[in-house]
């Protein structure tokens, strides 16, 4: 038998895909509260906002507002369960001390990242493709560029993924992780272009809106739906790629100093 | 039955655990604590080794760094030779930690914690070996037919036994237990014990920390004492006992101690324990209580124990320069 000091690389991957799997199975575990209320919610928003102002409203000139809330909608939905899942899995592991299993386990940081972030991913795609096949029976949608959609949807799953792994090694009570949720990330994801076209705001609004890095990637996810945006989606790529870069390293950074977790 | 291990090297020269001059400063709102200041010592193969002191001594500080909970300020922690930082995974393969906290994953069931621990340290690759290790380890630590259990569902003493099954379940040579007994009952204390001697005879390393001094001197064939972050003894049990030893003169008395007696004794509720080295010592003593009329009743004289080693170095004269 492989004796326990040695590891082939069969035996680092194990790790890493171990966490992973108990990642997406925590969230599995409870998915009434994980996937299908965040797809509920955002199938309200549809229907309220697309009732509303379906008649009155047409950002994109050919889409009626039903049609361009959808992507929106389904985007925003990706952002927000990606940050949840693992900045809510790290901090219960916090706080209630079972980390303690991780951290003595021979995981790399890169292990860490890879598996929080992957299950992230996960759950921020399977939220959004729930959202995206029960609101598209609300309005007819286009596939224009469907390789945008994939680019931008993976971009931003992982971008929060890790930022909400920042915040869970940063934050030492629930507290902190709702405030970093409902001050920084709601507003943030809210004010990305979600409900309106960012083209329709006072021009001091669209500059604003311009740099909040989340504008980018609805409005190139968007993109790979009508074919036409805000901005470019090369632009969009460019700025959430550095944006994504940005948040990795340091996430990457504060695992390997064992920042908050390894006193 | 399977051996609980895979790579045990009988009179293998390689400490299984080496701290080497380690040192440990927390800066807090009160200014710089040193937790821990140059600690040193080995603990060889197959031992069965003590670590003792009272609260805030430094304990769990240098148990942490050795599983990699904490960063030493300074010195080297290595476990069968590899570095607790530099070759952390190869250390960490050969440790298992049973922490003070009875903490647990809500989220899943007692097997699928062990599975999920398995596979932390990469022995699901043969996924049937490894079932039957978890069957093996429930089976002996009474947990059969709890394994489809939540974790939420089982009784601290349950979750411990869980606790222990984690720390084993990737085979480590060396075994780390940090206050297993602590709020346990009786009956799982003598379990979980038969259970640590057996892996002990099979080669384990074993390092214990407990506040049960009559278990260190049960179980341990060496000590370490920690005071104020310093190791302040270090050595045999046996020796350690013979080193001190007095004989000590123990009675119960219901009436008040005579002072001249209160500086020696240790009193607790009526029984009185005293330091005496000789006869002429116990006469002494018998002598004075008599005089106070007193009534000493179930009176014995037998050697000194590990408390007694224990609170004799503990009171003695305060650390210079220990913060």
């Amino acid at each position: 038998m492989t004796t326990p000091a040695s590891a082939t690389s069969a035996h680092r991957l194990s790790g890493a895909r171990t966490l992973f799997y108990k990642e997406v199975l925590r969230f599995l575990k409870v998915s009434f509260q994980t996937v299908a209320a965040p797809v509920l919610t955002a199938v309200l928003y549809l229907m309220i906002f697309g009732h509303v102002l379906e008649e009155n409203v047409q950002p994109l000139s050919g889409v009626g507002y039903t049609s361009f809330l959808i992507p929106g909608l389904v985007m925003m939905s990706v952002l927000q369960n990606a940050f949840a899942n693992s900045s809510s899995s790290l901090i219960q592991s916090k706080i209630s001390g079972n980390l303690v299993f991780l951290l003595v386990a021979p995981l790399s940081p890169w292990a860490w990242f890879v598996s929080y972030v992957g299950a992230s991913v996960v759950r921020g795609v399977a939220v959004g493709t729930g959202v995206l096949a029960v609101t598209a029976w609300f309005a007819p949608l286009q596939l224009a560029q469907p390789a945008w959609i994939v680019v931008f949807t993976l971009l931003g799953a992982i971008l929060m993924g890790a930022l909400g792994l920042i915040a869970g090694l940063w934050a030492e009570k629930f507290d902190q992780i709702a405030a970093f949720q409902n001050f920084l990330i709601m507003p943030m994801t809210f004010l990305a272009g979600v409900f309106y076209s960012v083209s329709s705001l006072p021009a001091i609004w669209q500059e604003a809106s311009h740099l909040n890095p989340f504008f980018y990637i609805v409005d190139g996810f968007r993109f790979g739906f009508f074919g036409v945006s805000d901005v470019s989606p090369w632009v969009s790529l460019c700025v959430a790629g550095a944006g994504l870069l940005a948040v990795c390293g340091l996430c990457l950074h504060l695992l390997r100093t064992g920042y908050k977790i390894r006193h | 039955m399977a051996c609980f291990m895979s790579d045990l090297v009988p009179g293998s020269s390689i400490a299984a655990v080496s701290f080497r001059d380690v040192s440990k400063r927390f800066r807090g709102s009160r200014g710089t604590v040193q937790a821990l200041d140059g600690v040193t010592f080995d603990i060889a193969p197959g031992e069965f080794f003590g670590l003792l002191g009272p609260n805030g001594a430094g304990k769990t500080t240098l148990i942490n760094i050795l599983a990699g909970l904490a960063q030493a300020s300074a010195g080297q922690v290595l476990v069968h030779g590899h570095d607790v930082v530099a070759d952390y995974a190869a250390a960490r393969r050969s440790l298992g930690i049973v922490p003070q906290e009875l903490v647990f994953d809500p989220f899943f069931t007692v097997r699928e914690t062990l599975q999920i621990q398995s596979g932390y340290f990469g022995v699901r690759t043969d996924r049937r070996a490894n079932d039957a290790w978890i069957d093996e380890l429930l089976d002996h630590l009474g947990l059969t037919d709890k394994a489809g259990a939540n974790m939420r569902q089982l009784s601290g003493g349950m979750k411990r036994r869980v606790l222990v099954a984690q720390a084993l379940v990737h085979r480590p040579p060396v075994i780390v237990l940090d206050e297993p007994t602590a709020g346990v009952d009786v009956e799982l204390r003598q379990t979980l014990w038969q259970f640590i001697a057996r892996l002990n005879k099979e080669g384990h390393t074993v390092l214990l920390t407990t506040h049960y001094l009559e278990e260190a001197e049960a179980l341990c064939s060496r000590l370490a004492m920690l005071k104020q972050g310093r190791v302040v003894a270090l050595d045999r049990t046996s020796a350690l006992l013979a080193g001190r030893a007095s004989t000590m003169l123990r009675f119960k008395l219901d009436t008040p101690l005579p002072p001249a007696l209160l500086a020696q004794a240790r009193v607790t509720g009526r029984i009185v324990q005293i330091k005496t080295r000789n006869a002429a010592e116990v006469e002494k003593v018998l002598a004075t209580l008599r005089s106070a009329g007193a009534q000493p009743e179930d009176l014995e004289i037998g050697r000194a124990d590990l408390e007694d080693v224990f609170l004799e170095i503990m009171q003695g004269e305060p650390l210079q320069g220990a913060a």
